[in-house]
């Protein structure tokens, strides 16, 4: 009983910090990443073990590297804009109306690379007005962007009468070699897509900028007090989105040569959906490039696999819609939000 | 007395026609403790913000060294060299320890790009300096899996890290065990000892009478009461002033809970 007054610690030894090993701090910091990756590995080892002849061969391959590149340029944005608590449902719009610009430029015989820097000169104007409709106008960013969307497609379809700009002209072009086409087979655009997702993977994670993103998705209040410029960091990730948006469209539009008033049209909901697969979760201030990259390739792959593993196009809804949901019950194990 | 750091001259703030605080003067000088002290509402808080940058001043001035501050935020504050530690402790509890203690001072190249190692060395001295008992922590654990005390640890790092010259704490012992407020005040003694001045909001007064050097009395907006330690003489004094600013007639007790005086409340 004489004892009992001496400090805890001079009896019990100090809790010691397990030994750090580098994997495990990996893990850690990628956790929703590598699950978005294991749900890839899975899905592909299904569509092997359906049509083993289909997959173990090139070309399905090939038709995804194609279209991957587009949805690669708008996921990693949207990642930015999802992680700073806003959503962005106008990029298929900005995709449209920025490659305009290009199929413009380079239908007047100007050179491509001008219709280049115009498409993402358009892209990110379009970026800044709506987030500043969010962020200055105070607009809530689900309808204001929807509204967007909505109003910058049916600007185009009056404007072209619905006319789609072939562009004939960039065949055999310098642009046309470099930005889309084929290396030992491989299309070379997702070479460019891929430095596009690395940017932005370094952006998000090793910059000031991607810092200020999480900070002001986690918590605006703490972040504007510490003084951060809460409003300029929300716009700034609208203008990103756009400057994506219009690198998509450049690209889906080189290659088919053909600019389309619907160009991006399609690609709302596969490109929010791979936000979220890849594990980005809905309430900010959290955020994975590398899950939101892997998460565009299963979506990708979810249409020409399934149709590939012998099952009618009728299956391709209902598997997207699976995915998604396995998808997200799976994260919501894997992550743990902290409040 | 040293230097007057900073200033506030006939500063006021009012929301709509509520006045939170009607016309203060109020100033902090070089390497002093001064304790904030005042009822809920009496507009410690507001008045802090608007030091921090963090709202703006309906009127009046803000001087920093005796300069005029015409366009005052929450960049320009920390700047200035005034750390804020809120009441709320301004955490982003989903970020690491580490991007808490930078967060808007990020130490970054030219190019913006972080500076991670450095940073991640800088919040592991730093949170050894605080006292982080708990081991099992390191630079890149998330603020949210911390307690309480931890957290409160993390926003006293980021308040020095910088060097400041001033350093408000909006009441930071409350919600805190006996031994972390201990930790608090060795805090406090620390920067005071290093020549720097720390303005003290807290709602115990034999707290804030042990650690400050200088009083200022807020009531319902107004400074009521700027004294030094010597003019007040006792934490007793003090209190019994302010029980007289809450109750100026005195309390009385009800005599049946039908009658209530207005002044009880």
């Amino acid at each position: 009983m004489s004892a009992s007054l001496e400090p805890i610690e001079a009896r019990a030894k100090p809790v010691e910090r397990p030994p750090e090993s580098a994997l495990r701090r990996f893990v850690d910091q990628n956790r929703a990443a590598l699950g978005t990756l294991a749900v890839f590995v899975v899905m592909i080892a299904i569509f092997m073990a359906a049509s083993p002849t289909v997959f173990m061969h090139w070309p399905i391959y090939d038709s995804v590297l194609v279209t991957l590149p587009v949805a690669l340029c708008l996921v990693a944005p949207l990642v930015f804009v999802v992680t700073v608590g806003e959503i962005d449902l106008s990029f298929p719009a900005t995709m449209g109306f920025s490659a305009w610009m290009f199929a413009l430029v380079v239908h007047a015989g100007l050179s491509p690379f001008l219709g280049i820097v115009a498409a993402l000169a358009m892209g990110m104007v379009l970026g800044a007005c709506v987030g500043a409709l969010v962020v200055t106008a105070g607009l809530s960013s689900l309808i204001a962007t929807l509204g967007m969307n909505f109003m910058l497609r049916g600007f185009i379809m009056i404007v072209t009468q619905g006319k789609s700009i072939a562009l004939l002209e960039l065949q055999d072009s310098t642009a046309a070699t470099l930005l889309s086409s084929e290396v030992y087979g491989v299309p070379v655009q997702i070479f460019w897509a891929l430095a596009f997702v690395v940017f932005a993977w370094l952006l998000f994670n090793h910059h000031t900028f991607g810092a200020r993103v999480r900070a002001v998705g986690d918590n605006p209040d703490s972040a504007g007090q510490m003084g951060v410029n809460v409003a300029r960091v929300r716009i700034l990730t609208f203008v990103f989105v756009g400057l994506g948006a219009a690198l998509a469209g450049v690209f889906s539009t080189m290659v088919n040569y053909t600019w389309w008033p619907t160009t991006g049209d399609g690609y709302l909901l596969p490109a929010i959906a791979s936000v979220f697969v890849g594990g980005t979760p809905t309430w900010g201030g959290v955020g994975t490039i590398a899950g939101g990259a892997i998460g565009a390739l299963i979506v990708s792959f979810i249409q020409s696999g399934i149709v590939a593993a012998g099952l009618s196009g009728f299956y391709v809804q209902f598997f997207n819609g699976l995915i998604i949901i396995l998808s997200l019950l799976g994260h919501r194990w894997n992550q743990k939000r902290f409040r | 007395m040293g230097e007057r750091l900073i200033e506030l001259k006939n500063i006021a703030k009012s929301y709509g026609r509520v006045f939170a605080v009607g016309g203060v003067n109020f100033h902090v000088d070089r390497g002093e403790v001064v304790g904030l002290l005042g009822d809920n509402g009496a507009g410690k808080s507001t008045l802090i913000k608007m030091l921090a940058g963090a709202i703006q001043p309906t009127s009046g001035d803000i001087l920093v060294r005796g300069k005029p501050e015409p366009h005052w935020n929450a960049a320009r504050s920390r700047d200035a060299g005034i750390e804020t530690v809120f009441q709320d402790r301004a955490l982003c509890v989903q970020q690491t320890i580490t991007r808490n203690i930078f967060l808007g001072r990020e130490s970054a190249n030219w190019l913006g790009f972080l500076n991670g190692r450095r940073e991640r060395a800088e919040a592991e001295r730093l949170m050894r300096d605080i006292g982080f008992t708990s081991k099992v922590f390191t630079p890149d654990s998330i603020v949210g899996q911390l307690s309480g005390g931890e957290r409160q640890g993390v926003a006293l790092a980021r308040a020095i890290y910088n060097k400041a010259d001033l350093i408000v704490m909006d009441e930071p012992t409350t919600a805190l065990s006996l031994t972390e407020t201990e930790k608090v005040f060795r805090f406090v003694r620390t920067v005071r000892a290093g020549g720097r001045s720390v303005l003290f909001i807290g709602h115990n007064i034999h707290h804030v009478f042990d650690i400050a050097e200088r009083f200022v009395v807020m009531d319902r907006g107004t400074v009521a009461l700027q004294a030094t330690k010597e003019e007040v003489g006792s934490a007793e004094r003090l209190i019994a002033y302010m029980e007289r600013l809450a109750h100026p007639q005195g309390v009385e007790i009800p005599a049946s809970p039908g009658h209530r005086p207005e002044a009880a409340s």
